[in-house]
């Protein structure tokens, strides 16, 4: 099976002022699958994933060269900001509900598209409780603080707000960094079901987190790509040394 | 129709910023323009060390030598009087007070900030110039220490504030690694804490000191407007600030008098520009540090 | 020996603290003070008539109605001014500017504007707004000054409180498709409001008690009747406490108390209120 891409990345490049974030990255990302990417602090994974989005463009003296293209279309050229961000959702590594109702948050992102319908609202918000496996637990206090909910929650309100927007591609930021082990599973066992509709690309500093559910793994450091493959094969025998070093425990 | 909405709106914004440059233009413009025509004839040496300010006398002297010390004395008064205070207040304000009378006493500040110089110049003109009087034996209470001691009072709520987060910025590391080699936390405040503090202690005193220079109301009701040099601070002062304030009303139009009022403003500007450019200066190197 | 040394150190320090203490207090007296004073003499001055009736023989019986009418009606004119341009520049300043030389020239421009003594903008306003463009002394000319001076404050305060927003916020929002307006409006500026109208209604309180920037602009010795237009002049409270308190003989005391105490009454009550918005705020959010 020829799987298609999502996502066409070559020689992306990468500078914050002086400092050289990303060089010389070139791969696909396959639609449907979730590509894991691993490697130690300022390792560039955070960065690659942020450029997808281009939610690096925030940062002061961002400069990137390459291009990325999402079905066929620059991500730069084809795209606005607004409207790519709208098809690369993305989920931070703190759980960040604004300080709005829970029900606002999630209709946040189709507001901002100029859906205000009430009815329409309505069902959005319920659909994308559901999808992320919230609503059972929030459906009768929709209009209360999202920030009264519990750490696990709050992502999984996140992950509900992003669906909101109805994306192609799902960016997951270190999701379950600030999550206990019964919330990570939570958070994990979502994201093999949303894999069924959505293209996943997930940081994550656990390597056994990339293992459990990546279909392929991307190992950076220093802000090269040293190494892609099937997940199987990255974590059994890595062609090259130093992913075996850090994956093994050497360094991190 | 939404993004073209969208468009003006950040135009505007864009736009109000450049406004704010605007106007600092058009003020410094508009002193200058009127301040220029009196250059042309009078010295600038002869309007700054001119030891005579007789406006409107003939020949009329324009020396601003008397308001500059008047000024000067004033300030320096009221500096003495406030900065030490000021200070120590806010050390316990941010370090000692426990958190529900610090609110309470930062109310207070907030209070005594927002008194209009006006009402705090005739409180003093009913209080303290009387007093003055009676204590010194002197003819008149309206003199450069009534003006001081009300003016170090109008400083304070600037020093204060300004010291405080000053204090409360200082990293929490400098004072537990104090405490925790067995220092006292009075210790602590006066070996570690001032110091870490001092750019923005030092900040918020040139703040506090354009304050006073800049104040005019207050000044002008108790200090008894005499345009001489002053000697003691028993003695009534004229400042910059209050020439203008008094005279203004009933110069005549386009006359030098008019003029050496404008300069006069200039002077002003230049001073206040010098002290905030400074203090701001010194409040990032707190930020920075 | 080295406990006695330690006991003293502890002496010290409390000694020290008692001594901040005092300085605190001594710091806060004069507001006690000046509060007591004027609300002891002023209150038997206060009643309907001093109130709401034209000034009469020479302001020395009769009301004050038209100067604090005419403190009013500088206050909205000099707030409806300032308050959009100062928003606007200070969302500009946060959420828009990149750090470059046009942003170091306008914080520049701000730290100068908010440092001019307000005496400076009586004479900027009278020589731009009185006879530049001849607006002559009046409500436009003096609102006008008063807005300008306003506008640092403003801007700074509102910077502050858009800055105390979380920058994730920001990126939560763009994350979800909001474009850069949207983001400032739905995501940054809601949580801001409540420190921004704080911050501006303490401006608009230092407003109402300036005296020095009216005094050429706008400010009327005595008019016993209210302006047709905002191209009259009109009294002011300040202005108005200034002449009574220095220029008229024989005028009761209770007359320069009572002004001194309409004046500062509105003052502290828009205290009050900024007060109240900013502590109710406080506890409402937390993040």
């Amino acid at each position: 099976m020829v799987a298609k891409p999502c996502f066409e990345i070559r020689d992306l490049d990468v500078h914050f002022g002086e400092v050289h974030a990303l060089q010389d990255v070139s791969f696909d990302i396959v639609k449907n699958e979730i590509l894991g990417a691993i490697g130690p602090a300022n390792s560039g994974k955070t960065t690659f994933l942020r450029a997808l989005n281009r939610l690096n463009e925030t940062q002061l003296n961002y400069r990137m060269a390459g291009s990325i293209s999402l079905e066929g279309k620059d991500i730069n050229a084809g795209f606005k900001a607004e409207e790519l961000r709208r098809k690369v959702g993305m989920i931070f590594a703190l759980p960040m509900p604004l300080p709005l109702s829970i029900y606002e948050n999630v209709a946040f992102g189709p507001r901002r598209q100029g859906i205000n319908d009430r009815r329409r609202l309505d069902v959005i918000v319920e659909e994308s409780l559901q999808s992320a496996f919230l609503w059972e637990e929030v459906k009768d206090r929709l209009k209360s603080g999202a920030m009264k909910l519990s750490g696990g929650q709050q992502q999984r309100l996140c992950m509900a707000r992003t669906l909101a927007v109805k994306p192609d591609v799902i960016l997951f930021d270190e999701p379950c960094s600030g999550l206990d082990p019964i919330s990570t599973a939570k958070v994990e066992e979502s994201m093999l079901k949303l894999k069924e509709k959505y293209t996943i690309v997930l940081v994550t500093n656990n390597t056994k987190q990339a293992a459990r559910v990546s279909n392929r793994v991307a190992f950076f450091l220093m802000g090269h790509l040293i190494e892609l493959d099937q997940s199987d094969k990255i974590f059994t025998s890595p062609r090259d040394q130093r992913t075996e070093d850090y994956i093994s425990g050497k360094f991190g | 129709m939404k993004r073209f909405r969208e468009f003006i709106i950040e135009k505007l914004v864009f736009l109000s910023g450049i406004l704010v440059i605007l106007f600092v233009g058009l003020i410094f413009v508009f002193l200058l323009k009127e301040a220029f025509a009196f250059f042309r004839e009078i010295r600038l040496s002869e309007f700054l060390a001119g030891k005579f300010w007789y406006p409107i006398s003939d020949p009329p002297r324009f020396g601003i030598l008397p308001l500059i010390l008047g000024s000067l004395f004033v300030t320096l008064g009221a500096v003495i009087f406030a900065v030490p205070l000021s200070v120590g207040a806010a050390f316990y304000i941010a370090e000692i007070a426990p958190a529900r009378i610090r609110d309470f006493l930062k109310t207070g500040i907030e209070v005594l900030a927002s008194i209009p110089s006006v009402v705090l110049g005739f409180v003093g003109m009913m209080t303290i110039v009387p007093w003055i009087k009676l204590i010194f034996h002197v003819p008149t209470g309206l003199t450069a220490l009534a003006g001081s001691v009300m003016l170090g009072f109008m400083a304070m709520p600037t020093i204060i504030s300004i010291s405080e987060d000053a204090i409360t910025a200082v990293p929490r590391q400098y004072k537990e690694g104090s405490i925790a080699i067995g220092a006292t936390r009075w210790q602590t405040m006066y070996r570690v804490t001032i110091h870490a503090a001092k750019p923005g202690i030092i900040a918020a005193c040139m703040l506090g000191v354009g304050r006073v220079i800049g104040e005019t109301m207050a000044v002008m009701m108790i200090t008894g407007n005499a345009a001489v040099i002053p000697r003691t601070f028993l003695q009534p002062v004229r400042t910059l600030t209050a020439t203008i304030a008094a005279e203004m009303g009933e110069v005549v139009h386009g006359s030098m008098h008019y003029y050496s009022l404008f300069s006069i403003g200039v002077i002003l500007f230049l001073i206040t520009f010098i002290i905030n450019v400074t203090a701001d200066f010194f409040l990032h190197r707190q930020r920075t540090k | 020996m080295k406990i006695g040394s330690w006991i003293s150190v502890k002496t010290k320090e409390k000694v020290a603290f008692a001594c901040l203490f005092l300085i605190t207090l001594f710091v806060l007296a004069p507001v006690v003070i000046v509060l007591f004073i004027i609300f002891k003499n002023g209150m038997a001055a206060i009643n309907w008539n001093f109130l709401t009736a034209m000034p009469s023989e020479g302001m020395r019986s009769g009301g004050i109605f038209p100067a604090i009418l005419g403190t009013l009606y500088l206050v909205i004119g000099a707030t409806l001014c300032s308050l959009p341009l100062g928003i606007l520049a200070a969302i500009y300043l946060s959420e828009y500017a990149k750090e470059n030389a046009l942003t170091r020239t306008i914080n520049l421009a701000i730290i100068n504007l908010s440092g001019v003594p307000s005496v400076v903008y009586g004479l900027f306003g009278f020589s731009l707004f009185v006879m530049f463009l001849k607006f002559g002394a009046s409500i436009v000319a003096g609102a006008l000054t008063l807005a300008i001076m306003n506008l640092p404050v403003i801007i700074t305060s509102t910077r502050e409180s858009l800055k105390a927003v979380p920058d994730y916020f920001r990126e939560v929002s763009l994350s979800l498709g909001a474009s850069r307006w949207q983001t400032v409006r739905h995501a940054v500026l809601p949580f801001a409001l409540p420190g921004i109208l704080t911050g501006t209604i303490l401006s608009i309180a230092r407003a109402a008690g300036e005296t020095a920037p009216i005094l050429f602009t706008v400010a009327a010795f005595y008019i016993p009747h209210l302006p047709d237009s905002v191209f009259d002049q009109v009294m002011a409270l300040p202005y108005h406490l200034y002449i009574i308190a220095t220029q008229i003989p024989n005028i009761p005391t209770s007359y320069r108390y009572g002004t001194a105490l309409v004046l500062i009454v509105m003052v502290l009550l828009m205290n009050l209120v900024a007060t109240v918005i900013r502590s109710s705020f406080r506890r409402r959010y937390k993040w």
